[in-house]
């Protein structure tokens, strides 16, 4: 209780402005508190400034002081309290190699789902157009619609085509825009229990399922092959890893097996949600430049490096996922 | 619900003391992604004019351009502009909203990153933001589904602006000065929000009905009289409104708050 008020006032005022100008600084620096002594100092002010809104409170008309207060205290606590580690500088190194495949096998089973909800969407694809073949233009959307042609047709075309570098620019721009919007969405559409995102996984396996089913029944496996994996073997698992962060996000809304609070489940995946979400853009950065200026060079004689470089990026992928920072297992993720 | 005003978010400190942060209403963080969404509105028509200039430079490359710029400004705008300007983007300096970690700790790029991925789903349908406006409305920390996912709030900045009591009361005479220590003690056991009642209902009070403004400041007299009894004499002949009046004058006027 403050008996003098205006005493009480003139007297803490002074403390409130150092701690103010304390604060800009920080703030404005973007920093902590530059030295020891600095940092004892931001401490002691808080604190008796804490104590100065404890006794405020108790004063029903000094609301302007009362608001003043407490923005300083939520400010200097925020300050206080942040653990600055958190906050620490981004080695994207470390982050490649550890963080990412430790994210990625942490929630395996997350990915496990992402992967045969694509694979039933695949074979629902090929096994409804190869029982009724009219429902290829029906099930591919009309952005697909050289997939009409025969795939004899779209080979012969695709190979007598001339080089087209403004071309290949805009669908690379396109591709790599279009598939990371489809990838956050897949990972954002978690939200809905994971519902929307096993629908856009499913629907995605499904037209790659009928594009295959349509390749291979025409006797173009090698020219699928050759155009498919450079691309595919980046770009599909970039897409199963964003529905994988959407399941890790409808796990958490779940909350089976634990007792924790949906806040703090959530607090626990923003870590790996990150680091996946951020491996998938990367990866259909690299997908978009291998599919407008590799993979759309359709010269047979090319077929084999093409494959060939499928196999390596795809083998490659799996190392880093897989084996990616085992050696170091103090930090959990 | 007025505009501005949403419930607070009371965080209670290691120390024991317990502060509280402004919610920024649904209405209001609407109106700041309204303004949002022009800005970036003039920067993709900005961005298609740069993407043009450039390929009178380097052919071949206008139309991949003005995709990726289009796209980058979608994407990073938010983000960008809350990195850097401490959880605002323009929107939200204009209408003094931030962005804050819930538990009132600082913002961590992390978070910036993920409520941002998550505006996909809460944009939807069509940038309309219904998803987003529902959550925010049904949250009880008025959250969007992209805060909930992020752990992130969005409070309100601007200051309440001093009462300008002066005008409102003028310099009469106030009985109850002659009695500081009662004084001291109705300072004490009236709540900010009985203040603020107060305040307002005298404020207010050339609105209100005849009959309704004196059963109003009755039923606030007797309340505050509840708290502080202050001798007779001072109150002999009162009308319930002076009262009032002099209750708010102790209350809120001060001589050193500058």
């Amino acid at each position: 209780m403050i008996l003098d008020l205006d005493t009480f006032l003139r007297k803490e005022r002074p403390s409130w402005e150092e701690l103010a100008r304390l604060l800009d600084r920080a703030e404005s620096q973007n920093s902590g508190p530059a030295t020891l002594e600095e940092a004892r100092r931001l401490h002691y002010l808080y604190q008796r400034v804490a104590s100065d809104l404890v006794k405020l409170q108790t004063f029903a008309g000094e609301v302007p002081a009362r608001e003043h207060v407490e923005q300083l205290v939520a400010r200097a606590y925020s300050r206080v309290h942040t653990e600055r580690k958190s906050l620490g500088r981004f080695a994207p190194g470390k982050w490649f190699f550890q963080s990412v495949p430790r994210s990625f096998r942490s929630h395996g089973k997350a990915f496990a789902l992402s992967f045969c909800i694509t694979l039933l969407g695949a074979f629902f694809g090929a096994g409804m157009v190869s029982l009724r073949p009219e429902l290829k233009q029906k099930l591919i959307p009309a952005q697909f619609s050289h997939i009409y042609q025969t795939p004899s047709e779209r080979v012969a075309a695709e190979q007598s085509a001339q080089y087209d570098p403004e071309g290949k620019t805009v669908f690379a721009a396109l591709l790599m825009s279009n598939n990371i919007r489809v990838t956050i969405l897949a990972l954002a559409l978690g939200i809905s229990f994971g519902l929307f995102t096993g629908i856009v996984l499913f629907n995605n396996g499904m037209i790659l399922g009928i594009v295959c089913l349509d390749y291979l029944s025409d006797g173009q496996g090698t020219f699928l092959g050759a155009w498919l994996l450079p691309h595919g073997s980046v770009e599909i698992p970039a897409i199963l890893i964003g529905g994988q962060g959407g399941f890790i996000i409808a796990g958490v809304l779940f909350g089976w097996g634990t007792s924790l609070g949906l806040r703090q489940r959530l607090a626990r995946v923003r870590s790996p949600l990150l680091n996946l979400i951020g491996a998938a853009a990367l990866l259909l950065v690299w997908a978009a430049l291998v599919e407008a200026f590799l993979s759309q060079y359709h010269s047979p004689a090319s077929y084999p490096f093409k494959i060939a470089i499928g196999i390596v990026q795809l083998s490659a992928l799996l190392l880093w996922l897989g084996w990616g920072g085992r050696k170091e297992t103090s930090e959990k993720f | 619900m007025s505009l501005g005003e949403t419930a607070r978010l009371h965080i209670r400190t290691p120390e024991g003391v317990v502060f509280s942060l402004p919610l920024a209403s649904p209405i209001l963080r609407g109106l700041a992604t309204f303004v949002d969404l022009a800005a970036m509105l003039a920067m993709t028509y900005l961005s298609w004019w740069l993407a043009h200039q450039l390929s009178v430079v380097i052919l071949e490359t206008s139309n991949a351009t003005q995709i990726l710029l289009q796209f980058l400004v979608w994407i990073f705008y938010p983000m960008i502009t809350e990195w850097l300007w401490d959880g605002q983007t323009l929107g939200k300096r204009v209408f003094g909203l931030r962005v804050m970690d819930e538990r009132g700790l600082a913002l961590r790029p992390g978070q910036i990153i993920l409520r941002n991925l998550m505006r996909t789903v809460d944009s939807l349908p069509l940038f309309l933001y219904l998803v987003g406006g529902v959550a925010a409305v049904v949250s009880r920390r008025c959250q969007r589904l992209g805060d909930l996912v992020a752990g992130t709030i969005v409070v309100r900045t601007i200051h309440s602006p001093q009462p300008d009591v002066d005008k409102l009361l003028g310099q009469e005479l106030n009985p109850f000065r002659s009695f500081p220590h009662l004084e001291a003690r109705l300072r004490q056991n009236a709540s900010p929000d009985q203040a603020r009642i107060a305040l307002e209902a005298l404020q207010r009070r050339d609105h209100f009905e005849p009959g309704h403004r004196l059963r109003l400041f009755s039923a606030l007299a007797s309340r505050f009289r509840e708290m502080v009894e202050f001798p007779a004499d001072s109150t002999a002949g009162m009308s319930d409104e002076q009262y009032v009046r002099n209750i708010v004058d102790t209350l809120f006027r001060h001589r050193t708050m500058a």
